[in-house]
């Protein structure tokens, strides 16, 4: 592993994986104690068709895929807010329609879409240092917005009915809740690739859950496993040659198997005391 | 209208698609009653508490909360929602949630004052929480739980305390608890409580009220089988379940 640091791809893969988790560790958070992971995978497979839009237009993808999953969010929050419908049923269509009209549109793109897999699997190996100052700039929105909101999004995850009450913008405060989300994906699109993207998101704070019931501790806990799972996903794809993206979930997944198989049997212990 | 009026409904009525939750609903509140509203689970006693606050529209008639609209109005109505519809692996602690309560009195993005802790602090103090206000809310008994939420209501300064059944599935002693202290904070506050259950709310509250679809009220305490009767359509099972007696007027 040292003498794989001396490249430049490598420092930037473990540098993209700690800025990854930060924002995983924080929106990831959220997304678990709002229950709201079947948005989150909503959010991410509609940014395919930002993927195939950006192919399409000749612009960047990964601006394609921010336009898409912000509109995404917009639009199954603005959905789960005002119709009928049931919510998930509306997440679905959404999820499917998107990664439809990526595949649509990348159709209809002259050429062979040569990096098309790195969106849907990730390729940490390849992230160009631009990127990585893109990375740290969607960190710092997020961190900067949840530090001005943490009060509104706490009451809002807790109880949206009294928040209302209180006087809180609540449908605006959730609709800002959930473009973090998209861009969170976005970021982690690269890591892991859209279709693993849920996984980052939910299994650090999922643990972490576990552990802490406090909010930050769980945010700061979850970005610490994020770190782990994303320096260690990384050496072992290195070592055995692995997909990197599917060497992090593995090791994240085994992880939260033991965790949640290790709370089980102490609380199973406390009661047979 | 009386001058003491605080809550004023007039033929107010609420559909959910098709079917009729609400249905010709009048009801006059004045300050410092402590109102008891009892009625069938589905009887829409939920429903009527959001109407006075503005969360669900009526499709017709007119609702006034302190003599404005319940929008206007519901920052100076304090509301305890159902405890046992939280999520109790919820990781928050007793002091975020009295904290809660002060979040309308503040700009966006601006940090609680001094104040607001004060506040927060007397209102725990108040429902005998404040000691354990590090603890996360799901390390709580059901009563606590529902102590902390009627702290997190009167953290907001409330004229008007609306309680959606504070005592359901309590132990019958802390049910009793939880009504002295309502009755203490009677003092300043008007109340409205729903509850399905009849048992130990006629002990405590100045008026009652039955609720099946239409509110049958008439600004006493009293509840005549006839009440019974039209709210629940079925007397002579609830009076096997016992009715206190001390509520029913003269049996026939």
């Amino acid at each position: 592993m040292i003498e794989a640091l001396q490249y430049e791809f490598m420092r930037n893969a473990l540098f993209a994986g700690v800025l990854v988790s930060v924002a995983c560790g924080i929106i990831g958070t959220y997304v678990v104690v709002n229950r709201i992971v079947f948005i989150s995978g909503g959010i991410a497979h509609a940014a395919y068709g930002g993927i195939g839009l950006g192919y399409f237009l000749g612009i960047d993808p990964v601006l394609g895929a921010i336009g898409f999953s912000l509109a995404s969010a917009l639009g199954i929050g603005v959905v789960s807010k005002h119709t009928r419908q049931r919510v998930d049923t509306v997440i679905g269509v959404m999820w499917a329609l998107g990664m439809a009209m990526g595949i649509i549109l990348i159709d209809l793109t002259p050429g062979y879409a040569a990096d098309l897999m790195s969106y849907l699997f990730g390729s940490i190996l390849t992230v160009p240092s631009s990127e990585i100052l893109l990375m740290l700039l969607l960190d710092g929105v997020i961190i900067l917005v949840v530090a001005l909101l943490y009060k509104e999004f706490l009451a809002l995850s807790f109880d949206e009915e009294f928040a209302t009450v209180v006087g809180i913008p609540v449908e605006r405060i959730y609709l800002v809740l959930l473009c973090l989300i998209a861009l969170t994906v976005v970021m982690l699109m690269r890591v892991v690739g859209l279709i693993l993207v849920i996984a980052l998101l939910t299994i650090p704070a999922a643990i972490s859950d576990q552990f802490t019931s406090d909010l930050r501790k769980m945010m700061l806990l979850s970005t610490l496993l994020g770190v782990v799972f994303t320096g260690s996903g990384l050496w072992l794809s290195y070592v055995f040659d692995l997909t990197s993206g599917a060497t992090i979930i593995i090791v994240a997944g085994t992880t939260f198997l033991l965790a949640s198989s290790y709370k089980s049997i102490a609380r199973h212990r406390a009661q047979m005391r | 209208m009386s001058n003491d009026e605080v809550i004023h409904l007039e033929d107010v009525w609420v559909r959910y698609d098709e079917q009729v939750v609400l249905e010709e609903v009048n009801l006059s509140v004045e300050a410092h009653d402590f109102l008891g509203i009892i009625g069938p689970n589905g009887g829409g006693k939920t429903t009527l508490l959001k109407v006075i606050l503005g969360l669900v529209k009526p499709s017709r008639g007119k609702v006034t909360v302190l003599g404005g609209s319940p929008e206007e109005s519901r920052r100076f109505v304090g509301y305890v929602p159902q405890y046992t519809r939280f999520d109790r692996e919820f990781p928050v602690s007793v002091w975020d949630v009295a904290l809660m309560g002060r979040l309308g009195q503040r700009g966006r993005f601006r940090k609680y004052t001094a104040e607001d802790k004060r506040i927060a602090a007397e209102a725990l103090e108040r429902v005998e929480m404040l000691d354990l206000k590090g603890r996360q809310i799901g390390k709580l008994s059901g009563g606590q739980i529902q102590r902390v939420l009627i702290a997190r209501a009167l953290a907001t300064e409330p004229t008007i305390l609306l309680l959606d059944e504070p005592t359901a599935s309590l132990d019958t002693q802390i049910e009793v608890d939880l009504y002295e202290l309502l009755r203490r904070l009677n003092e300043e506050v008007t109340i409205i409580l729903v509850s399905h259950d009849i048992g130990v709310i006629s002990a405590y509250v100045k008026k009652i009220a039955c609720l099946n679809r239409r509110l049958i009220y008439h600004a006493s305490k009293e509840i005549t089988p006839d009440m019974l009767e039209e709210a629940y359509r079925c007397p002579v099972d609830l009076i096997a379940h016992g009715v206190p007696h001390r509520v029913l007027a003269t049996h026939q």
